[in-house]
Order: C-alpha cells, then sequence, then structure tokens
C-alpha cells in the first residue's frame, strides 16, 4: 500500500471511530511519530466541532469521579463522548500509574464513549504536550464532547485553557487555604467552578465563599464564572454541573467569542511547536555543532552576552523591542 | 542495555478481574513497574473481563498483567485471552500472578498466558520479566 493509501485509510478509520486504529494513534501522537503527520493533516479541515470540556483542580477533589458522572449524563443526553486523563510522570523514572480510569469504568460503556490515559511525560503544563493533538483526533472522530483531566498540580494547570473551550474548576469544601494561595491561578482558569463532596459538611459555606469571591473579581470577557455544588456519591448536581458548561459555551457563540478563542489556541500552539522544535534542534548542536559550541565558550568566557548569543542562533537581526507589551 | 530515547515507554495494563478485593500485590506491581519507567494503567478492582480488554485496546497497552487471589483464575483469565483475540487484540501479551496453583499456572501457560508469577516474587524479576516478554526496555 502506498503512503496516500495508507494515509486515507487510516484517516478513514478514524473517522469512523475504529477503536484500535484510534488508540494506535494517539499513541503514534504521543511518539512524535513522524509518519503520523499526513494523517493529522488530512483530518484537520473535519476539527473544531466538539465541545472540549477541560476538568481540573487539585488532586484527589473527584475530578475523575466527576467525569464519571458526566460520561453517565452526556449518554443519557444522547451525546458521544471521549475523555483523555492525564496524569504526571514521575520525574525520575519517567514511569507513571495512570490511575483516573479506576473511577470511570461504571459498566455503562458503550461505541459512544472512548477513555484515554495519558502521562504527562516531563512536561510541567498539567497537559501533556500530546494532548491538543490528542483533542483534535478525537474531535475529527466525531465524539460531540471531549473531556480532559489535567494533572490538578494547581497553578500550572492554566494552560488548559489552551485546550479547552470551557474549564471547570472542581474544588471541596475546607480548602479555604488553597483557595486563596491559587486564587490568582484559578481565576485564570475557571469558567465554571464546581464544589465537589456536597454531601460533606461545609460545602455550603465553600460554595457561599466562592460566590462572594467570583462577586468581587472582574469579569474575563464579561464572562463571571458560575459556581456550582456536585457529589458523585449522592450523586446530585450533575445535570446542573454540565448546564453551567453549556451555559458558558453559548455565551462564546452569543457573544462572538469562539473566534478569539480559537485564535488565542491556535497561537499559542504554534508557539509551544516552534519552542520545541527550537530545543530539540539546539540541544544536539551544544555538542556537536562548533558554532554552537563556540558561542557556549564565548558566553562562558565572557566575551558575549547570553541575549546576543541568542540573537545570533535565531540568526534574526537585533529588532527594537516593541513598545506595546 | 543502554537506554534508546526515542523508544516509548512501555505501557501495561494492571487489572483484578472478578470479585477479589486482595490489591496489594496488583499496587506493589505497578509502582514497580512505574519506578523501572513504565506507564501503568491500573484500573482497579472488580473488572469485567469485557472491560479490561476493551481497556487494554483503547490505551494501546503493550501488555495486560491480571492479579487473582481469589481462585477463580481459571475462569476469569482464559476469558481475557478469548476476548482479547476476539477483539482482533490477540497480539497483546497477557502476563498474571497471585495465588495460582503451579498445574493451573501450566495450563493456562498452553492458553497463551506468557508468565505467572507467585506470592514472594521479587519485583526486579517481574519487571525483566515484562521487557523480555514486550521487547524493549524503558
Ligand atoms: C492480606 C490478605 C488479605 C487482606 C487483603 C488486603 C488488600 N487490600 O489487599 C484482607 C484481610 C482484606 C483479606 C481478605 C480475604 N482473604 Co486474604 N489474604 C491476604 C494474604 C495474607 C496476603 C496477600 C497480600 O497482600 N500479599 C502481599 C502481596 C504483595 O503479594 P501478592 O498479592 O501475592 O503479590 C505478589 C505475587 O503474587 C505477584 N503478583 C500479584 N499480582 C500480580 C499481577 C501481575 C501482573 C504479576 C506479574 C504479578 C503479580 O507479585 C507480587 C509480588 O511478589 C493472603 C495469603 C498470602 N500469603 O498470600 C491471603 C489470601 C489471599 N486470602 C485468602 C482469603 C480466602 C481471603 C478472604 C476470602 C477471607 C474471608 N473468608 O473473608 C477475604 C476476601 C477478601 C476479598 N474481598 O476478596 C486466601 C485465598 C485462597 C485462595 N485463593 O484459594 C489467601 C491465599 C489466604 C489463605 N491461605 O487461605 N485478605
Ligand atoms: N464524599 C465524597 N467523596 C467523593 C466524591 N467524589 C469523589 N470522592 C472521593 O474522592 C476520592 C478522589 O476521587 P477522584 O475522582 O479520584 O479524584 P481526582 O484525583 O480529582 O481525580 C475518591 O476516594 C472518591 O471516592 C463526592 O462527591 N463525595
Ligand atoms: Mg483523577
Amino acid at each position: 500500500m502506498s503512503r496516500a493509501d495508507s494515509t486515507a485509510t487510516t484517516a478513514r478509520a478514524i473517522r469512523r471511530r475504529e477503536l484500535r486504529t484510534l488508540a494506535q494513534s494517539i499513541s503514534r501522537i504521543e511518539q512524535d511519530d513522524p509518519t503520523f503527520a499526513p494523517v493529522e493533516r488530512s483530518l484537520y479541515g473535519g476539527t473544531g466541532r466538539a465541545t472540549v470540556v477541560g476538568i481540573t483542580g487539585p488532586l484527589g477533589v473527584g475530578k475523575s469521579s466527576l467525569v464519571s458522572r458526566l460520561i453517565a449524563h452526556l449518554r443519557a443526553i444522547h451525546r458521544s463522548v471521549a475523555v483523555v486523563a492525564v496524569d504526571p510522570s514521575s520525574p525520575f523514572s519517567g514511569g507513571s500509574v495512570l490511575g483516573d480510569r479506576i473511577r470511570m469504568e461504571r459498566g455503562d460503556r458503550d461505541a459512544g464513549v472512548f477513555i484515554r490515559s495519558m502521562a504527562s511525560r516531563g512536561y510541567s503544563g498539567g497537559i501533556a504536550l500530546a494532548t491538543r493533538r490528542t483533542v483534535r483526533l478525537l474531535d475529527a472522530a466525531g465524539f460531540d464532547v471531549v473531556l480532559v483531566e489535567t494533572v490538578g498540580s494547581g497553578q500550572v494547570d492554566v494552560d488548559i485553557r489552551d485546550v479547552a473551550s470551557t474549564s471547570v474548576v472542581v474544588l471541596i469544601p475546607h480548602l479555604g487555604d488553597e483557595v486563596q494561595t491559587l486564587k490568582a491561578g484559578l481565576f485564570e482558569i475557571a469558567d465554571v467552578f464546581c464544589v465537589n463532596k456536597s454531601d460533606l459538611p461545609g460545602a455550603d459555606q465553600a460554595r457561599r465563599d466562592l460566590v462572594e469571591l467570583v462577586a468581587f473579581g472582574t469579569p474575563r470577557d464579561g464572562w463571571r464564572p458560575l459556581v456550582t455544588a456536585t457529589s458523585t456519591t449522592l450523586p446530585a448536581g450533575i445535570e446542573e454541573l454540565w448546564n453551567s458548561i453549556e451555559r458558558h459555551e453559548r455565551f462564546l457563540d452569543e457573544k462572538e467569542l469562539r473566534g478569539p478563542l480559537r485564535r488565542r489556541q491556535a497561537l499559542q500552539e504554534i508557539l509551544d511547536l516552534m519552542k520545541r522544535r527550537v530545543e530539540q534542534d539546539l540541544l544536539p548542536r551544544a555538542q556537536s555543532d562548533p558554532e554552537v559550541r563556540g558561542l557556549l565558550d564565548r558566553v562562558v568566557g565572557g566575551t558575549l552576552d547570553p541575549p546576543s548569543a541568542a540573537r545570533r542562533l535565531l540568526k534574526g537581526p537585533a529588532r527594537p523591542r516593541s513598545k506595546t507589551t | 542495555m543502554t537506554k534508546n530515547p526515542a523508544a516509548p515507554p512501555i505501557r501495561v495494563l494492571i487489572a483484578k478481574p472478578g470479585l477479589d478485593g486482595h490489591d496489594r500485590g496488583a499496587k506493589v506491581v505497578a509502582r514497580a513497574l512505574r519506578d523501572a519507567g513504565m506507564e501503568v494503567i491500573y484500573a482497579g478492582l472488580r473488572q469485567t473481563p469485557e472491560e479490561i480488554v476493551r481497556a487494554a485496546v483503547e490505551e494501546d497497552v503493550d501488555l495486560v498483567g491480571l492479579s487473582i487471589l481469589s481462585g477463580a483464575h481459571m475462569e476469569l483469565i482464559p476469558r481475557v485471552v478469548r476476548q482479547l483475540k476476539s477483539q482482533k487484540a490477540g497480539r497483546i501479551p497477557v502476563f498474571a500472578g497471585g495465588i495460582i496453583p503451579d498445574e493451573d499456572a501450566k495450563r493456562l501457560r498452553k492458553l497463551g498466558v506468557r508468565a505467572i508469577y507467585g506470592p514472594g516474587t521479587s519485583l526486579e524479576e517481574i519487571v525483566r520479566s515484562v521487557r523480555a516478554i514486550v521487547g524493549r526496555s524503558s
């Protein structure tokens, strides 16, 4: 089979949601397999239809449990749903225990549900580098909703906003201090706040505190985060949570904010890809390329400052800084 | 063995089929594989063979590890092996551990289970076994 044939076959299998092809394609994305690029290119035109929801918040607040409940709700209202659950890789071994699935298997699985666990593989932004491309693949596969559960390590999760159109920050009662310290980061992320474990004491207070915090904050693009309360054990509030997510989605459409959002996300993705290209290009050259080695020698020897070295490597002429920030 | 930076981490699904609540062994094995640089999808307790096979395919794992201490291994393990085949995922190898008598282990190996480890097996041995079965290290 020629390369073009196999590209078309793979792309078709993905659009038909053929399970094994979908799963193996995600592995190829994670491995940054260059032979997969043509498939991604050919699928790209069919993307942008899925509602992409980020679920973030500290470890143990119930993100995976909520995802599980949301899956059931979405199936009940006849939406297909794919999940990407990101967990951290160990900085020491590079390995990972991906445990989100434990909460997500409920025996109500069908072809309208796809769950994939993903290790962050050293990428510190709370979502794996491959997450965006995986989300796009699942979008191309025709899933109505893609839920992305992030690592849950606090402030660094802000880049879920580069992937999701609606971001849900999950908290639990008695997380007051955490809310205070994370306040800035959380408000940057949250379109919807979810106080989970509302079956526990203190939930009402936590909810009121958040409502107050939100009321004092400045709305971002005219949107004030909604505050919902859920319990995955009762269960309670799951439908309200989904409705809040949809309200934000409608808001994006009504205020014509989806275009600017996509533009910002596209720019960020291109920037991230370029950063990585530069890194992949430069790191080996620090050993192998006499020019780079020479520049490094001069920086270390004190005859060239690092900004000048960086400028030379980028081969761009020195540019005046733009006045606007 | 030198580490190949281009080789992706080995992905292993660790699951406990049936109603068996003994999860220490599965957790210990999961952590050992993580510490050896592998990505372990820990599916937890009380999985049906159907759920295990679905997870193995969705997660595109290199290996499925089943932990059974309940005595139901002769029923559950062959079901997982059969279903993997019927889902066209028969190329995904299976290994197992727990309380499995030698005669049963022999019969399971004939069915295609690649290796079986009982109580007291060293974690190094299990890590080595994974690398040997998958045919790469990570
Ligand atoms: C601790 C224990 C418990 C704890 C479990 C706690 C927990 N969360 O795990 C508790 C008290 C809850 C418990 C309860 C029961 N237990 Co109990 N329990 C044990 C005991 C003493 C040790 C098991 C253990 O944790 N070992 C430590 C771990 C690290 O070892 P491991 O699991 O064997 O794992 C190693 C290997 O087997 C292997 N391995 C394991 N899994 C995997 C997977 C893969 C992929 C690989 C490669 C390797 C591998 O690698 C590990 C490292 O070497 C064993 C006896 C024994 N010596 O094994 C009985 C034992 C397993 N229990 C037994 C029984 C009968 C029960 C109960 C039914 C008792 C009852 N009547 O209530 C209940 C059932 C509980 C349930 N819901 O399933 C029997 C099982 C008999 C059988 N299968 O024929 C045993 C063998 C005791 C006996 N001699 O009768 N139990
Ligand atoms: N009481 C209570 N416990 C919950 C609720 N949701 C999740 N949990 C428990 O919180 C723990 C962590 O849940 P998990 O979904 O894994 O959290 P994650 O780390 O944020 O993904 C588990 O023990 C859950 O059973 C809830 O609504 N109420
Ligand atoms: Mg989780």
